[in-house]
């Protein structure tokens, strides 16, 4: 009998199906990997088994038994627990109030009482936390343990930990590790959710392989090696279109990025000294799995994200830190990574067009509202969108969305496209018209750095690849030189 | 079980709404109308019907509106670049005091000028009152409610301090304010009316801010930052400096309505020149949708209410204060409704 | 001289026990992540309330439990809107603002009509707790309500702090998500802080009216809850905090009314406004955001 069993999974977000009829099987003391890109749907299919998210369709048994999850108290009352990426601590809380939050039996809290609580259970855990203090002050690692803490609290006897190691430093992952494997014997079962092979392969009895939603298939560790799970994880069929002609690096370097770093929201590194180069006539393709710094990248580059160091040179101007309007002047094409942070729903196709470059839309002082018209006209005509010019940009489907987003940059024939996840969430029409417009702009002379987690679309569209992983460039390769095997490796941190 | 599914509304549906609202809060609010011993529809016609079935009513209800209009489309020009002035009623009594500072003085100008100074101080007045929650939000982001909110208070204080001390009447001893001069008095309309050139100046007010938003270069930075902050700044807009700008303008406007008061209808401060009108502007404001046009309609709705309710307080005896818990249920439920016109309902297993 | 601060300290005291009702339901609703504007309305329908039953049924311990059950609608009705709905805090609570005042005052109307002396009640008698010693007797001469109110502030700082309901509260206004996930029900946590934030914010609109008055009138409140808005941020969020601010604002009110009467030229306003100068300065310094519970203002809504 499994600890648990998830039968045809199915789970659908609008047109995306996340999960496609998926199994998986959960055996009672084992450490069983979840691997696959970003979008597979690992975190999905855990979310479920966490109650998080209701199923469309299937079934999920735990010890045999049929259960049907509404929230995660049911699951917590099942014996799972989940440590998600990001933490589900109450900043200003103590350790130990964060550990019995919704699990102190009574009605009063007396804070010794249930920090010699939390104590003697970090104790018999092997977790070393210090239970009176508060988390805000707690590094990554020892927050990761208070939330393993916090699992185990609640007697969890199965333990889904999605992507543990994205935040940790070496150090705390073989700490990680050897916690895991010490719970493991005391009859422990974990659920690995990850995307690095080395890792995957080092702790992992079994790896279930997602890809696009669909699982691919379930392999022993000591059956397989990183290079088949790393085809199991990229392989996929290719879209029509591709770079025909070879264009490697001519000589006038466009973008020249020195030293670059950032951090990120919460305050975490998350590039470390980046540099690239892209240059006149190519695509720059930044492949990665998601998490690994691409966003913070994207952001740097659009003037979202201040950097802590390094420089960024557009020709022979300097733009470190330049603002969006600066950096529109000095010819950067900006595809945002979230439409919606690109666009304003609320207002019109003709008036997003118009936003980033109002100053020549202005006539005696006011909205020359003609000609915003007919720029927006002339600019659904050219690049086919769906749209009327006074349709709420709210209304339109993704990929006329992208369209108007494209229409605003190209129009003003970019020296530099900064392309972050472009096709994102399109269908394969849009995907197709965004990759044939970039690659138009490549022969046009300009210089495109896209950043995708597609790695089929980085291969297909690129002259030169660059692989990040935890925030720095871990390999550049020319395109015709390299396989997807290797760049899935690289992107898995394998060397 | 049920949930809430997001769904985008029909634009036509979107102007449905107030109406929608209106009808829904006559409903509810019978129920008051009831416990007074009177029948709701007779109680409805007096209110929306009443006042205008006869001349004098009918131009009380417009100024009534009046400053209505002004703390309406003050409040609409704030909110729609998505900064929240609850402050108007402060900045309202800061453009009265302005004007009741200046007024008695501008004796020897003839009267058009007069006004124009009238006017343009309480503007000013009104900006500077605004000013500091502003910058306390651009530059400290610190949050604008609870700053406008505080500051209404103070400005109560210096109200009272003003006309309990250097501004009380000498001879009588009563806290008004020295009269303006007659110069500076806004012209009556209409004779035999209440009706006064504030009107008007509240109606150009609306054309203004109509014009500002829908045709300026500024109005559409302003609205792009109200709708989606991080989109706008993506595309270049600077928007602290625009919510600045819809603030200190809004303060400006609120302040006109103080001017309006004192010029027109008053004639020196005294202490309760505003029932509210700065709180009601929040409520016209949203019941308006955000859009001028329907910023003025909801004001002189308000303007109707108001002067209805006295109506049917003395035809049917029902309490005056309806009009207020009726303007009280509109906004809520009007509030509800333009969240939930994005929503369906839909049943979970 | 010993005359005048004894009696500073006594009138202190009163004048701060509406405050610290109020801020302390304030305090349940932001430290739940609700900002509640509706305060300034929800005390004075307590007010009204209270006084309406007191004298309908002249008891007066009715009349308080009336106040009660009104506050606690009034919460479940800002619960409807910010919980249920979500809708924005700031208009919402305005708006409740603005109904529960017109419908105390429709209310008051109705009952009372017009009369040209306004109808009064005895109000609750002061309780001397130590009789006729000199000085602490005369200042601890205070309402029933008073020393009530003095004694909820360790006890809601206990149950903030020190029971599993508070900690909840905590969580849910700094960390719905986080709340969620460790199995709390984040709505229902929020309308139960909500209610109670309702009924003591009005039991300190009730003292007004049935025992420092023993009357209603339109101005009973005169933007105690806007102090109280203020108080909340000054104290930090933290009861025994309120307490202090509460008996600080009381006493520069108290100050300025005696004040007054001893013909020193100072203008009274100016000692009336400085509370909320203060406290716009401190939001200066500190930042809202940085000492705030971090979730306030924003509903939460699971996938």
């Amino acid at each position: 009998m499994f600890a648990v069993q998830m039968k045809g999974i199915t789970k659908r977000f609008g047109p995306l199906v996340a999960n496609d009829h998926v199994d998986f099987e959960l055996e009672q003391g084992e450490v069983h990997a979840l691997l696959g890109e970003n979008g597979a749907g690992k975190t999905t299919l855990m979310r479920i088994l966490y109650g998080l998210y209701h199923v469309d369709e299937g079934e999920i048994l735990i010890n045999g038994e049929a259960v049907h999850m509404t929230s995660p108290k049911d699951a917590i009352a099942r014996g799972i627990g989940m440590v998600s990426q990001h933490f589900t601590l109450v900043q200003p809380f103590t350790v130990a109030e964060n550990v019995v939050l919704g699990y102190n039996p009574g009605m009063t809290l007396n804070p010794m009482a249930i920090q010699k609580l939390v104590k003697d259970a970090s104790e018999h855990f092997g977790l070393d936390v210090k239970p009176e203090a508060l988390v805000r002050h707690l590094s990554v690692g020892e927050c990761q343990r208070v939330e393993v803490l916090k699992a185990l609290y609640r007697n969890a006897s199965v333990l889904i930990m999605d992507e543990p190691t994205a935040v940790l430093v070496p150090q705390e992952v073989d700490v990680l590790f050897e916690t895991l494997e010490r719970l493991r014997k005391e009859g422990l079962s974990v659920i690995f959710i990850s995307h690095k092979l080395n890792e995957v392969m080092t702790i992992s009895d079994r790896i279930t392989v997602l890809r696009d939603g669909k699982k691919i298939g379930t392999v022993n560790q000591q059956d397989t090696s990183e290079g088949e799970l790393a085809r199991m994880m990229v392989g996929r069929e290719t879209f029509g279109v591709f770079r025909d002609e070879e264009a490697p690096c001519s000589s006038i370097p466009v973008l020249n990025i020195e030293n670059l770093s950032a951090v990120d929201k919460k305050g975490m590194v998350a590039l470390k000294d980046v540099c690239l180069q892209v240059c006149e006539g190519e695509v720059l393709g930044i492949a990665g799995v998601s998490g690994n710094g691409q966003s913070e990248l994207g952001r740097v580059l659009t003037g979202m994200l201040k950097s802590t160091q390094g420089k960024i040179i557009l020709g022979d101007q300097e733009i470190s830190g330049y603002d969006p309007v600066q950096l529109v002047e000095a010819g950067i094409g900006r595809i945002p990574e979230d439409r919606q942070s690109g666009l304003v729903g609320e207002l019109s196709v003709a008036e997003n067009f118009a936003l980033e470059n109002l100053g020549d839309y202005v006539k005696n002082g006011m909205l020359d509202k003609k000609q915003i018209r007919e720029k927006a006209d002339q600019l659904i005509q050219e690049f086919q969108i769906k749209a009327q010019p006074t349709d709420h940009c709210r209304s339109l489907s993704g990929g006329n969305m992208q369209k108007v987003i494209l229409a605003r940059v190209l129009s003003r024939q970019p020296r530099l496209v900064v392309a972050s996840q472009p096709t994102r969430g399109l269908d394969v029409g849009a995907t197709e018209y965004v990759r044939k417009r970039l690659l138009e702009e490549r022969a046009r002379g300009a210089a495109v750095l896209l950043i995708s987690e597609d790695l089929e679309e980085v291969i297909a569209l690129s002259d030169r690849i660059a692989v990040m992983y935890e925030g720095r460039i871990v390999g550049t390769f020319s395109a015709r030189d390299t396989t997807r095997e290797q760049l899935g490796l690289m992107m898995a941190g394998a060397q | 079980m049920f949930k809430l599914e997001r769904v985008p509304a029909p634009v036509w549906f979107r102007t449905l709404i107030p109406v929608l609202a209106i009808v829904t809060t006559f409903v509810v609010t019978s129920i008051l109308v009831l416990a007074a011993d009177a029948n709701p529809l007779q109680a409805y016609y007096y209110f929306l019907i009443g006042p205008l079935s006869n001349r004098v009513s009918a131009l009380e209800t417009l100024v009534k509106g009046t400053p209505l209009l002004l703390t309406g489309i003050a409040v609409t020009i704030a909110f729609a670049a998505g900064y929240w002035n609850i402050g108007a009623e402060g900045q309202l009594y800061a453009g009265a005091i302005a004007a009741a500072w200046v007024g008695p003085l501008l004796g020897d100008f003839p009267p058009v000028l007069a006004i124009i100074i009238m006017l343009s101080g309480g503007f000013l007045a009104g900006m500077l009152w605004a000013l500091i929650p502003a910058l306390l939000k651009v530059k400290l982001a610190v949050d604008e409610v609870v700053t406008t909110l505080l500051m209404n208070s103070v400005m109560i204080f210096i109200v009272s301090y003003l006309l309990n001390g250097p501004w009380r009447d000498p001879v009588s001893g009563w806290p008004q304010s020295p009269q303006i001069s007659t110069n500076a008095m806004l012209p009556k309309l209409v004779q035999g009316s209440r009706l006064h050139f504030g009107f008007i100046v509240a109606l150009v007010m609306i054309g203004v801010v109509w014009f500002i938003l829908s045709r300026t270069p500024l109005g559409l930075r302003m609205r792009a930052t109200g709708m989606r902050q991080e989109a706008a700044r993506f595309m270049g807009v600077n928007t602290s400096r625009i919510m600045l700008n819809a603030a200190l303008i809004s303060g400006g406007i609120a302040g006109l309505a103080g001017v309006s008061e004192i010029g027109g209808i008053h004639f020196h401060l005294i202490d309760a020149i505003s029932p509210g009108y700065g709180y009601s502007g929040i409520i016209i404001a949203t019941l308006g949708g955000l859009h001028p046009i329907g910023v003025g309609l909801a004001a002189l709705f308000i303007g109707l209410i108001d002067t209805g309710a006295q109506s049917v307080s003395r035809a049917l005896g029902v309490p005056v204060y309806l009009g207020n818990v009726v303007q009280g249920t509109l906004l809520l439920v009007t509030l509800g409704m333009f969240l939930l016109q994005n929503y369906r309902i839909i049943r979970v297993k | 001289m010993e005359m005048f601060l004894i009696g500073l300290i006594a009138a202190t005291l009163r004048v701060a026990t509406p405050l610290i009702y109020g801020t302390l339901g304030e305090l349940f609703s932001e430290r739940a992540g609700v900002l509640n504007l509706g305060i300034e309305g929800t005390m004075f329908f307590g007010a009204f309330t209270g006084f309406a039953v007191a004298k309908i049924t002249g008891n007066l311990w009715l009349g308080l439990l009336a106040a009660i059950i009104s506050g606690v609608l009034a919460g479940l009705l800002m619960g409807f809107f910010s919980v249920r709905l979500g809708v924005n805090q700031h208009v919402s609570g305005l708006g409740i603002t603005i109904l529960l005042q017109a419908v105390s005052l429709f209310g008051f109307r109705l009952i009372f009509g017009e009369p040209s002396i306004p109808p009064s009640t005895e109000p609750f008698q002061r309780v001397a707790l130590f009789g006729t010693i000199p000085i602490l007797g005369q200042i601890f001469e205070q309402y029933l309500l008073t020393y009530i109110a003095i004694l909820l502030v360790p006890i809601v700082s206990y149950v903030i702090y020190r029971t599993n309901f508070g900690l909840d509260i905590r969580a849910v206004g700094e960390n719905p998500e986080a709340a969620d996930a460790a199995g709390i029900n984040v709505y229902r946590t929020r309308y139960f802080a909500l209610m109670i934030a309702g009924g003591l914010m009005a039991v300190g609109g009730a003292f007004l009216s049935l025992a420092q008055l023993g009357a209603f009138t339109f101005g009973i409140i005169a933007g105690r809850g806007w102090v109280c808005i203020a108080l909340i941020i000054f104290a930090n969020w933290k009861p025994i905090r309120v307490l202090w601010g509460a008996l600080l604002f009381g006493g520069i009110f108290a100050l300025q009314l005696r004040l007054q009467t001893t013909g020193i030229d100072l203008p009274y306003e100016f000692f009336l406004a400085l509370p909320y100068i203060a406290t716009i300065i401190a939001l200066a310094i500190t930042g809202r955001n940085a000492t705030g519970p971090a979730a306030v203002l924003k509903p939460y809504k699971r996938e």
